[in-house]
């Protein structure tokens, strides 16, 4: 085991896929000798040359769209744009034409390609570079999502999708510096599969992307209240892995449903309904199902402001153990 | 003209015109009496662009193509069995009866197949482009567009784009006067797209569409000189559709003496009246030839009329993803 951050978990699972295949191709604004705009790229097309590392202009929409038919023709194309909050102009190429094109041509045709994008406020950038638009992606049949938090999930992940026939929207979170061990061997995880990142007993914190780390914190502190707080990091929202959540649920018998993003049509909607469409879950119930969001209102500039856009630790401690009164 | 048909053969280009024309009828025809359901884009009218361009490539070139798409499928050599039981959402069709009238797609001819979202698809042409020069493949794509997509941004992208890459890719603009019920000269701010090549450094031109060897000879010209030169090109084919938009249009923005005006220059009988004068065709042998081609598609369409195969929710699922039920 070794320790790396997410920024490099990111940049080796695209580096090792790139020398496994060479129809592996990274496109983006900047992704070449800048590094990309979160310097995660930095470094590759040294190695990897013009042929795999393409530099394209400002056309978030073309980009995705030239994409789409680069991997109908075989190549596997991973796009990075670099602000999560540009997915509105990727939007028609990833959904009426990614999603769409192996259904529509009968099987006949596939789009092998990762969306890869940085989602979440936290970086001073104001309301057009700090939503969380997972939702604009989980409705959507024929697209799988994906958002993982630490440098180990990153990393198998990113291999898994690259891999992975399908369309994959890879969501990452902008603590890039975040880091923790992962394997020396290559490795990959499987796409759809959560993970207990925290065992517990009494309660179940769901959550993905950057807040699993304030869920982890948060069951630090519930221990003070001798309260075991189980935190399940679903790592992959399409497809679902409902029977994790369950799982633990049952268990525990309750849940605190966490993400950055609006709780109003947010995905943890889709997560309560996980809990509650089963019966034997749902009687396992011993209080309501708790979700917490970020505030409903666009991102403010405001420094003190925007730190206060996301939950806070002492939110979720405060919420779960309302659960306990 | 630097290219022409190859001596004997112009027959079968009439003849290929012809099986366009008389396809897209009997789709109105099956539309019109409710045999068919959703909607269709028909393209009467605007045959020699679809021989002119098929017959003007190689085979191995590819084309991406619009929601205006029979003309084109057909002219790449299309399977007619499988692309009539496409349009009646039959299993056995080009697309498994998953696609429809709006999305052709037939690999083996190497047609990658269209979107309906009007202009999307010059970019998706664009990335095929762009996998094939990575590969130094001998192959171009083109992509087809119309006046009313020619205002769409990703066209703009996809232009600059080829541009600054040097792509191998044929942006072939089918004017055929109307985005559904808007003039293009209404609507476009150039009174030939052609002139928008300049914007990204591409070599245009426009040629008359209704004029079966000028688009093939054109085609085949710009096809070497894109080959010589690894560059993209911007080709304008002025035409009209005869047809309406879809099936619905009741055509209420244009006057039909502006139609007869140009059914006066209809692509099918203007090649017929150069292949009578030089003697290679008679009157009756068209017609004899009108008549074969619509025994052929009403044979087609009467099998499918009779005979259904579809699939259930079930097996559509399997199309969703690579791994089948992985959802």
């Amino acid at each position: 085991m070794r320790q790396i951050s997410y920024r490099e978990a990111i940049r080796e699972a695209l580096a090792e896929e790139m020398a496994r295949d060479e129809q592996v191709v990274l496109m983006g604004e900047d992704v070449g000798c800048y590094g990309g705009c979160f310097s995660v790229t930095s470094g590759l097309i040294d190695i990897y040359g013009p042929h795999q590392v393409i530099e394209t202009p400002v056309s978030e929409e073309g980009i995705v769209a030239v994409a789409v038919g680069a991997a109908i023709m075989g190549m596997r194309p991973v796009v990075e744009v670099m602000y999560g909050d540009f997915s509105t102009l990727a939007s028609d190429p990833l959904i009426n034409h990614a999603a769409k094109t192996r259904f529509m041509s009968g099987g006949r045709q596939s789009v092998p390609m990762v969306y890869r994008t940085p989602m979440g406020s936290g970086t001073g950038a104001a309301a057009q570079h700090t939503q969380s638009l997972e939702t604009l992606f989980t409705n959507i049949p024929g697209l799988k999502v994906i958002y993982p938090c630490t440098p180990s999930d990153a990393k198998g992940l990113l291999k898994s999708a690259i891999r992975c026939d399908d369309p994959v929207v890879f969501l990452e979170h902008k603590n890039y510096g975040l880091s923790s061990l992962i394997p020396e061997e290559d490795y990959t995880i499987e796409i759809g599969k959560a993970d207990v990142k925290r065992k517990g007993t009494d309660l179940t914190i769901i959550t993905y992307g950057k807040m699993v780390s304030q869920a982890l914190s948060a069951a630090l502190t519930l221990e003070d209240d001798e309260i075991s707080a189980e935190v399940v990091d679903l790592r992959t929202l399409r497809p679902l892995d409902t029977e994790a959540i369950r799982a633990s649920v049952k268990k525990t018998g309750r849940a605190v449903i966490l993400h950055e993003g609006p709780a109003f049509g947010g995905f943890s909607g889709e997560i309560a309904a996980a809990i509650v469409e089963d019966e034997d879950t749902f009687r396992a119930l011993k209080g309501p199902v708790k979700r917490i969001g970020g505030q409903e209102i666009p991102t403010p500039f405001n420094k003190n402001l925007e730190m206060q856009m996301a939950p806070q630790v002492s939110q979720i401690i405060s919420v779960s153990l309302s659960l306990f009164s | 003209m630097p290219y022409s048909f190859a001596s004997g053969t112009r027959k079968d280009v009439l003849a290929l015109m012809i099986r366009s024309r008389v396809f897209e009828q009997k789709i109105e025809e099956l539309f019109t009496n409710h045999s068919m359901h959703g909607t269709t884009h028909l393209a009467i009218g605007q045959e020699a662009v679809h021989a002119g361009v098929a017959l003007g490539l190689e085979q191995r070139d590819w084309i991406m193509t619009t929601h205006r798409c029979h003309g084109h499928t057909l002219a790449r050599g299309a399977d007619l069995f499988a692309m009539m039981a496409e349009f009646f959402g039959d299993s056995r069709g080009l697309s498994r009866g998953l696609g429809g009238s709006m999305h052709l797609i037939d690999m083996e001819h190497r047609n990658a197949g269209s979107s309906a979202v009007v202009g999307s698809s010059v970019a998706l042409a664009t990335g095929m482009a762009l996998q094939l020069k990575r590969q130094n493949r001998d192959e171009i794509v083109v992509a087809f567009f119309g006046d009313g997509a020619s205002n769409r941004g990703i066209i703009h992208e996809a232009m600059n784009m080829a541009s600054i890459w040097n792509l191998p890719v044929l942006f072939l603009c089918e004017h055929n006067g109307y985005g559904m019920s808007s003039p293009a000269h209404r609507m476009v701010s150039v009174s030939s797209i052609a002139e928008r090549g300049s914007g990204y450094g591409i070599k245009s031109d426009s040629i008359d569409g209704n004029a079966v060897q000028e688009v093939y000879s054109k085609v085949r010209e710009i096809r070497q000189w894109m080959m010589e030169h690894q560059r993209p090109y911007l080709l304008e084919v002025k035409t009209y559709r005869f047809s309406g938009h879809s099936k619905s249009d009741k055509r209420v923005y244009r006057s039909r003496e502006e139609e007869a005006q140009w059914m006066k220059k209809d692509p099918i009988e203007a090649f017929s009246r150069v292949l009578i004068a030089e003697k290679e065709i008679t009157e009756q042998e068209i017609s004899d030839l009108f008549e074969q081609e619509r025994a052929q598609i009403t044979e087609i369409a009467d099998f499918f009329l009779n005979d259904h195969q579809e699939l259930t929710l079930r097996d559509a699922e399997q199309y969703v993803y690579a791994s089948g039920g992985d959802r």
